[in-house]
């Protein structure tokens, strides 16, 4: 599965176009990663656990698009973009959308 | 001594971020800056299109990079009595500076092939402690395209960026 953030996949023609494919995830930071975080808020930089928890969101909201593209006889999707909103407090929605297509 | 101890916690704290705040913060753009120098030869640009319509695209994928980055005590203290009198928030734009390079960086390590990266986009998201309150901790998300040439001809190098 190709993907890309412009219209088209460079060096390759688009046959046929599948409409938009989408996949999101809503998560929450557990208490534990929230404690090491507020320790590391004193002397700023990097929060790793924060940082890991919001990797593996985005791999998810990924994964769910590829397999709605795959459903549908995609072999490519053009155009993704990244959203994030936060639902509550504490958690957060990740969205990733695309447009599914067929390159040669 | 409760008194004394209300005022001593605080400013110990003020102390130990400012001192390890700024010492982490200088190792940090150290480290960025040795691997910008890595990469420096592959353009960056939000562009859409190639620069080099005319050669051959052997591979082209989306690559991301992100990460989540907070500032210290004595900076926040600092952005709080900011927020009294109004006017440039000085104490954050390095945490930007560093959460985007940052996140720049990663996203190109994804694909230490690529020729080019084209069409980034930045995405910054402030993370809050619940309750609706921001701590002062933001995340960076870069995303773009890294093409690969066939024949591995690298475009004219862009200048040097000084750190």
């Amino acid at each position: 599965m190709i993907t890309t953030n412009i219209e088209t996949v460079p060096g390759r023609t688009v046959l046929e176009h599948y409409g938009i494919v989408q996949g999101s995830t809503i998560r929450a930071k557990h208490i534990g990663r929230d404690l090491a975080a507020g320790l590391k808020n004193l002397v700023g930089g990097e929060l790793r656990g924060y940082t890991e928890l919001l990797q593996e969101a985005r791999d998810e909201a990924f994964e769910r698009m590829l397999e709605q593209a795959r459903e549908l006889g995609a072999n490519a999707v053009v155009n993704v973009r990244f959203a994030t909103s936060s639902v509550t407090s504490g958690a957060s929605e990740i969205l990733c959308y695309g447009t599914a297509v067929l390159v040669e | 001594m409760y008194p004394l101890l209300q005022l001593l916690i605080p400013l110990g704290l003020l102390v130990l971020g400012w001192s390890v705040g700024s010492l982490l913060e200088a190792r940090h753009y150290r480290r960025i800056g040795q691997r910008e120098a890595q990469h420096h030869h592959v353009p960056v640009t939000n562009e859409r299109k190639l620069w080099n319509p005319e050669f051959v695209v052997a591979e082209s994928r989306l690559v991301r990079g992100q990460v989540v980055i907070s500032v210290d005590y004595f900076k926040r203290f600092l952005a709080a009595l900011r927020a009294l009198f109004g006017g440039e928030v000085h104490s954050y734009s390095s945490l930007l500076d560093r959460g985007r390079r940052e996140a720049l960086l990663r996203m190109r390590e994804q694909f230490p092939q690529a020729d080019i990266f084209i069409n980034l986009r930045f995405e910054t998201s402030t993370i809050s402690s619940g309750q609706g309150r921001a701590i002062g901790t933001v995340e960076v998300l870069a995303y773009g395209t890294g093409v690969r040439y066939a024949e591995s001809i690298r475009p004219p190098a862009v200048p040097d960026i000084p750190a």
